[in-house]
């Protein structure tokens, strides 16, 4: 095989830089593997080690400092059959941490090479990640107070699979890299390296010191027992084959009358597990289910268990601009946090709108009819309260039907839960419907 | 005539599925995380790829490298993301990697407000990135338009090979809404074209006749680079300053110039109205109801509503009012868009309404300042 490197443009390191020799090492270490240039994708990232892309005549990506790991992992998984090789320098290892964790954590069957010669070349001999605390170097002396760290441990503590330290004067360089890049899996070399431009002006580092430095650390030297497992993309395409497709949302058939051909405009005010959003939701199947146009908006706090939950719902038999609520039909008021939210809404409220609100909670004066539900005569929990005032709804034949109720809680949902909310509605319907005055403790002025 | 019910972020995905995505990645982000959530059911059964990334950054470095190996990708996330995206934008941007990229918008400043609405960043995605160079963004005023957009969108990612935004929101993304799936516009689909075969392949080479390099793979028979550093046509480094200045203002162009191909909008003009109320997004649907009102009031206004914000498609912004003495910009926010209105209409009255608050400007709020 012949060599893979660019002959246009040969490396132009500082004389006695390592990348040179690391260069050529993996140059010999493709030769081997007989791999042909459009079977690689180089893709280097910034500093001196970021000309790797250009030395070789390969397929090539160079982006930004730190990010060469993860515009590898997005080509690998749309090329799987590529070989990924990213090369990187201990300033990328600094500013890139969270994707060399991801990688490891993932691993996908990229190979990262990092070039590590302890300190920023490019921008002036800065401290990265691994340069010494003793190293003078061009950041005054600030690395003496920070303390570098090993990433062959780091990495190994993130699940790589494979990771070695070698240094980069190692006899067997390009065979030591063959192993990495023949490893099925994400493999991780740290190949330590002298930096004549930078590093060595002010600090003595020789390889014989780089192997004794080595020799002092407890070795890796490849694959790590405890962190072998399947290949991410293979585990992601066992998993992904057994999949159905997914569906979008279903068409819902018209199979109802609405009440009449009002706007209704509806505001729901609970807090979170009142299932809020969900009535809303099936408030506006319901609508669907008469041919009616609907709109949702939402609001509630980012805590899943605590906090107000709101929903806005309009059901008109036009189209629907605006999403918002000013001048409601109805309201539907559970709890004080969600009043709270809309506390400005009710001295606006007419005899129009109808206010349903649930006994022993709170409620800002209004001019609105009220229907006051004691729920405990009811025996509901609080997460059946929102659910169960549709109910009234559709024995007042208000806003929605029975039928149109029924309709949609049978679209919204599937067996077991279907059953237990339709025994919830055909309780409260019947309640509601049929002894009135035992649980609506209270109906206002001309109701 | 069937109708569903879907909310904004779940149509979004839907189309951009329809528009051949197959790459997703994102960190999840309330209000976007739920085009996430319906990548991950959509994708991976068709043979797609959805992945969580690390971090907003990754997000973008993944959809990059999967779109330089040919894929369709997309990414979404809101404010504190998009301000994380910033570096790879510029990437997409000057080394032209078509992408997709949705903001859906929410209050801030900063992280803000997660589930409270805004149009916040319509400065912020044109002007966010380093270099300056223009890109394309859409915003959406319904469900509806987030699939149609969405199809366009990845239509003008493929067709200028760069990033394009849509500048969602929270009150589009999670309201449910009625939706005619079957009638909802559809845009032909148009993938980037490939470099002209009787040439040796440059990554840069605009095509003939065209602003825009033809486009090869990563991983093929032919040799890709991609950079994202100054470059040649050959995706070298060069210092060259007529080579870089003529690819700097080749991309410039190539988006600018083409702004009346892709300047979608929805103009309502009342012959009788002195008034015309331009805005757009989730604005745009309490726009049409004070226009009703104000109609039915004998005081008519006309409406603009923007679909395509970027490039300010000036064209059509001065066509549209030529007959109006006075325009009315009306947007979520305390004023980005109207700079631009302001701009270019400089000898008309241009005002102002807007809120950054949390809530929807009204109907009645915008009649009121119609009225004046
Ligand atoms: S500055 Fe250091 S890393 Fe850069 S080329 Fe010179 S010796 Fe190599």
């Amino acid at each position: 095989m012949a060599s893979l490197l660019n002959k246009n443009r040969p490396p132009v390191f500082c004389p006695g830089c390592s990348h040179e020799t690391v260069l050529r090492a993996l140059d010999r270490a493709f030769q081997n593997m007989g791999l042909c240039r459009n079977q690689i994708v180089m893709v280097s990232d910034i500093g001196c080690s970021g000309l790797f892309d250009t030395f070789f005549n390969t397929h090539a990506l160079h982006g930004l400092h730190g990010r060469a790991l993860t515009y590898a992992a997005g080509i690998k998984l749309a090329r799987p059959d590529l070989q990924v090789v990213v090369t990187m320098g201990d300033g990328g290892l600094g500013i890139g941490g969270a994707h060399l964790l991801a990688a490891c954590r993932r691993n996908l069957d990229l190979t990262l090479l990092l070039l590590n010669n302890f300190n920023f070349a490019m921008t002036g001999g800065q401290f990265s990640s691994t340069t010494p605390a003793a190293a003078s170097i061009g950041s005054g002396f600030l690395n003496s107070i920070e303390r570098p760290m090993d990433a062959g441990q780091v990495a190994t503590a993130a699940g790589a699979p494979y990771v070695a330290r070698v240094s980069a004067y190692h006899r067997n360089l390009a065979h030591l890299l063959e192993c990495a890049l023949r490893y099925r899996g994400f493999s991780f070399v740290d190949i330590q390296g002298i930096c004549p431009g930078r590093y060595l002006k002010h600090n003595r580092l020789t390889p014989q010191m780089i192997n004794e430095n080595l020799s002092k650390l407890h070795p890796l030297e490849g694959a790590v027992a405890e962190n072998e497992r399947p290949e991410y993309f293979d585990a992601y395409a066992s998993i992904t084959a057994r999949l159905k497709p997914a569906e979008p949302p279903s068409p819902i058939e018209v199979t109802c009358k609405p009440p009449d051909s009002e706007r209704q405009e509806i505001v729901l005010l609970g807090k979170a597990g009142q299932r809020i959003q969900t009535a809303g939701e099936v408030l506006c199947i319901a609508g669907l289910t008469a041919g009616l146009q609907v709109t949702q908006k939402t609001d509630y706090a980012i805590t899943v268990m605590t906090g107000p939950s709101v929903s806005e719902v309009i059901l008109s038999p036009q189209a629907i601009h605006f999403t918002g609520i000013t001048q409601p039909t109805i309201v539907i008021a559970l709890a004080k946090e969600g009043i709270d939210r809309h506390r400005d809404m009710f001295s606006r409220l007419d005899s129009k709108t109808l206010l349903i609100q649930a006994t022993g909670i709170a409620v800002p004066a209004s001019r609105a009819r009220v229907i006051s539900l004691d729920f405990q005569a009811l025996h509901l929990k609080k997460s059946d309260w929102a659910l169960a005032c549709l109910a009234v709804l559709a024995a007042m034949n208000k806003a929605i039907s029975r039928a149109m109720l029924d309709a949609a809680i049978n679209l919204q949902f599937k067996p077991p839960v279907r059953e237990t909310v339709k025994a919830l509605i055909h309780h409260t319907f019947t309640k509601t419907f049929m002894q009135r005055n035992a649980c609506i403790e209270s109906i206002t002025e001309n109701f | 005539m069937k109708l569903r019910l879907c909310d904004g972020n779940e149509a979004l995905a839907w189309a951009a599925f329809e528009a051949g995505c197959r790459f997703f990645a994102g960190y999840p982000i309330t209000p976007a995380t739920s085009i996430f959530n319906a990548m991950l059911n959509i994708l991976p059964p068709a043979g797609g790829i959805v992945l969580q990334a690390e971090d907003e950054i990754a997000a973008m470095g993944y959809c990059i490298g999967a779109s330089m190996c040919g894929l369709k990708a997309m990414t979404a996330t809101s404010g504190p993301g998009l301000s994380l995206y910033s570096e790879q934008l510029s990437f997409a941007i000057g080394s032209e990697i078509p992408l997709v990229v949705v903001d859906v918008q929410r209050l801030g400043p900063s992280t803000g407000s997660a589930t409270k609405g805004a149009d916040g960043d319509i400065q912020f995605l044109r002007w966010g990135t380093s270099g300056g160079l223009p890109v394309i963004v859409l915003a959406p005023v319904d469900a509806g338009d987030c699939f149609t957009l969405t199809l366009h969108a990845f239509n003008l990612a493929e067709q200028y090979r760069c990033p394009v935004f849509l500048a969602s929101n929270k009150e589009v993304a999670l309201t449910r809404e009625t939706v005619d799936w079957s009638s909802m516009e559809r845009p032909a689909i148009i993938d980037r074209a490939p470099p002209r075969a009787d040439r040796p392949f440059l990554p840069f080479q605009p095509l003939p006749d065209s602003d825009v390099p033809g486009f090869l793979p990563l991983g093929d028979a032919t040799l890709v680079r991609q950079t994202s550093s100054t470059h040649g046509t050959d995706a070298y480094i060069t210092t060259d300053p007529a080579v870089i200045s003529s690819i700097n203002e080749r991309m410039k162009r190539k988006v600018e110039s083409r702004v009346d191909r892709f300047s979608y909008a929805q103009a309502v003009i009342e012959p009788q109205a002195e008034t015309m109320i331009v805005t757009y997004g989730i604005t745009g649907r309490a726009a049409r109801d004070a226009c009703k009102e104000l109609k039915a009031r004998g005081k008519p206004a006309s409406l603009l509503i923007l679909k395509t914000l970027w490039p300010v498609p000036e064209e059509l912004i001065r066509q549209q009012t030529q007959d109006a003495k006075r325009v009315l910009v009306v947007e979520m926010n305390l004023g980005q868009y109207v700079t631009e209105v302001k701009r270019i209409l400089k000898h008309k009255s241009v005002e102002f309404l807007g809120q950054m608050n949390g809530r929807l400007i009204t109907p009645a709020q915008i009649r009121e300042a119609a009225i004046g």
